[in-house]
């Protein structure tokens, strides 16, 4: 159809180009189209919706579960924050080890991000969770703390390279301008540098508070009682039940959700209520 | 060190520099320099682009530390291995090409960070002194405003009263007007000429001749890590010695200027700098 079009016009320029770039995105965008409309169709005739339907929003299931959404919520909320305070500092301090000027430093801290950054997360959880306890007659009384000590360390290592970047971001005018002012390099650090690096890894920091509320999904893997249970927990929990029917997955997602996209967009408010972007 | 960062005014030169050199690894940049800067005066440092002028600038404070030789400023020799340096820095202001204000603070606030950390003025203090020199340079109503809010003219100017009001015994300028709209310069130029009149010691590189014939009490010009030739404004600028001198006034004077078809001459290099004024300057001559 379009091909014998384009074939029967002259051909302008001479050499291979048969087809100029606008015709053929203009076909390369049709196609997609028809693709499209062939998996609706598909979909349409193959796919029992009654059963989905029931399977994805089982009423009784939702009624069940939503009233522990909130509780559950909160805790990932509350865990996601503590987390992230903890990382937050533990960054801060790596960071500047690793700007140090002392090898040592330097070394212990890139030792730590690599192992930290190298396992999986929820190796770190584990150890917390029942290693560490065993390991050093210690009991967690606060749950908090404990996730928090098990995601803040891992957090830590990766905020850390975020916040050595944005300093090394910090125009180096910007140092020369605080020393001159006879400023000592430890109140540079932190009226000039620091500040500015925040606002240089506001979006990347966003990020990390993001991949730590999935992170607190980690926890399932800890025995906790029913009132510290966060979103995952609740919905692996509600799934045992439910027969199989993925509704506490979805209404868990949607939680999540609820949680993640407010988030993004704290972001926006901040860099609006800071007042500046990036440099003059 | 046992000397005060403060030493009493008129007790010999603000600033002097003997036998100062400074290597970038194998490339030395400044090859011997010696200079003195005396209460009240005002020096301007001139000469082509690498020949570095920043580099001298940036010794007196310790940007750089140099590779050898000896700088005093205010009777403290800051090339001591002891000397506690941010407490002559604070008394040494610096002014960048490129501003460098904080971006993340307001106006006062860019003028008050030094004052209370350094000086550890109250804030009612420290307030007062940045709104004083804010006005002093023009810029008392936009204490309130974030650097990014304002034109580089007014930055710059907000620079200049940030350092003034660390009460500096000596000015630092590395090119304040090279980054500025032709149309922003004279207001900057202005604000330094007003601050020359008032006695501030001021050590100036620039390649605004017309601001250092006028302003200047003595200019110095610098040619591949040496002082090639030094003396008043009229005599470096207006009938330089040095035929390299001559070069350089004639490439900064007329950029479109064509090495062959015109000869050296001295008369014309002074016609040049005394007819391009410089926006906002007082008619020379
Ligand atoms: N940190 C540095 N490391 C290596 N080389 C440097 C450094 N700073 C300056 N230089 C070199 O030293 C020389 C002199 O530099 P300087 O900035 O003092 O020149 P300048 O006279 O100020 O020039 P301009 O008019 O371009 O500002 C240049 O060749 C420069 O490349
Ligand atoms: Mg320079």
């Amino acid at each position: 159809m379009a091909a014998t079009t384009s074939a029967d016009r002259p051909a302008a320029l001479a050499g291979r180009s048969r087809m100029s770039p606008r015709r053929r995105a203009e076909l390369s965008r049709r196609a997609q189209y028809a693709v499209l409309l062939v998996l609706v169709v598909l979909a349409a005739v193959t796919v029992d919706w009654a059963r989905l339907g029931e399977s994805f929003f089982n009423i009784d299931t939702v009624r069940a579960l939503a009233p522990r959404l909130p509780g559950a919520a909160l805790n990932t909320v509350v865990y996601t924050a503590a987390s992230f305070a903890l990382g937050l500092a533990l960054g801060l301090v790596l960071a500047l080890m690793k700007l140090s000027p002392v090898r040592v430093w330097r070394v212990l801290a890139t030792g730590y991000i690599e192992f930290f950054r190298g396992i999986p997360a929820l190796l770190v959880v584990l150890a917390f969770g029942y290693a560490v306890p065993a390991a050093f007659q210690v009991r967690f009384d606060s749950v908090v703390l404990q996730i928090a000590l098990a995601l803040g360390m891992v957090s830590g290592a990766y905020i850390a390279e975020t916040l050595r970047a944005g300093m090394e971001a910090v125009p180096k005018g910007q140092i020369e301008a605080a020393r001159s002012l006879g400023m000592s390099s430890t109140r540079t650090l932190v009226h000039v540098t620091i500040p500015q690096a925040f606002r240089i890894v506001l979006p990347p920091l966003t990020n990390e508070a993001v991949l730590l509320v999935k992170d607190t999904s980690l926890v399932f893997a800890l025995g906790l009682a029913v009132s510290d249970f966060e979103l995952t927990k609740l919905g692996r929990d509600a799934l045992s039940r439910a027969g199989g029917g993925l509704t506490p997955i979805v209404l868990i997602g949607l939680v999540y959700l609820l949680i993640t996209i407010p988030l993004s967009s704290v972001t926006r408010w901040l860099e609006r209520t800071t007042g500046y972007k990036g440099h003059v | 060190m046992t000397a005060p960062a403060t030493a009493t005014p008129g007790a010999g030169p603000v600033v002097r520099i003997s036998g100062l050199h400074k290597s970038f690894g194998d490339r030395e940049v400044l090859k011997g320099i010696d200079l003195e800067v005396a209460q009240g005066e005002v020096v301007c440092i001139i000469g082509a682009s690498g020949s570095g002028k920043s580099t001298l600038l940036r010794c007196v404070n310790l940007l750089e530390q140099p590779t050898a030789g000896t700088v005093e400023v205010l009777g403290v020799e800051v090339t001591h291995p002891d000397v506690d340096i941010d407490r002559v820095r604070a008394r040494v202001g610096m002014v960048f090409q490129q501003f460098n204000l904080f971006p993340h603070r307001t106006v006062l606030d860019n003028c008050t960070l030094a004052q209370r950390t350094v000086l550890r003025r109250r804030r009612a203090e420290a307030e007062a002194v940045a709104r004083k020199n804010l006005a002093h340079v023009g810029l008392a109503d936009r204490a309130g405003s974030l650097p990014s809010q304002l034109s580089g003219g007014q930055q710059q100017r907000v620079a200049i009263a940030r350092a003034l009001s660390m009460d500096p015994a000596l000015l630092l300028f590395d090119e304040p007007t090279s980054a500025l709209d032709p149309e922003l310069v004279g207001e900057v130029l202005t604000v330094m000429r007003q601050l020359a009149d008032e006695g501030m010691t001021m050590l100036v590189v620039t390649h605004e001749m017309a601001f250092a014939r006028e302003v200047a009490d003595r200019v110095i010009f610098l040619d591949a890590g040496v002082i090639l030739e030094e003396g008043p404004p009229d005599r470096v600028i207006g009938n330089p010695r040095e035929e390299r001198t001559r070069a350089f006034l004639r490439r900064v004077l007329d950029p479109t200027h064509v090495e062959a078809v015109t000869d050296a001459d001295p008369g014309a290099a002074g016609a040049v700098a005394g007819g391009e004024a410089v926006p906002g300057s007082r008619p020379l001559d």
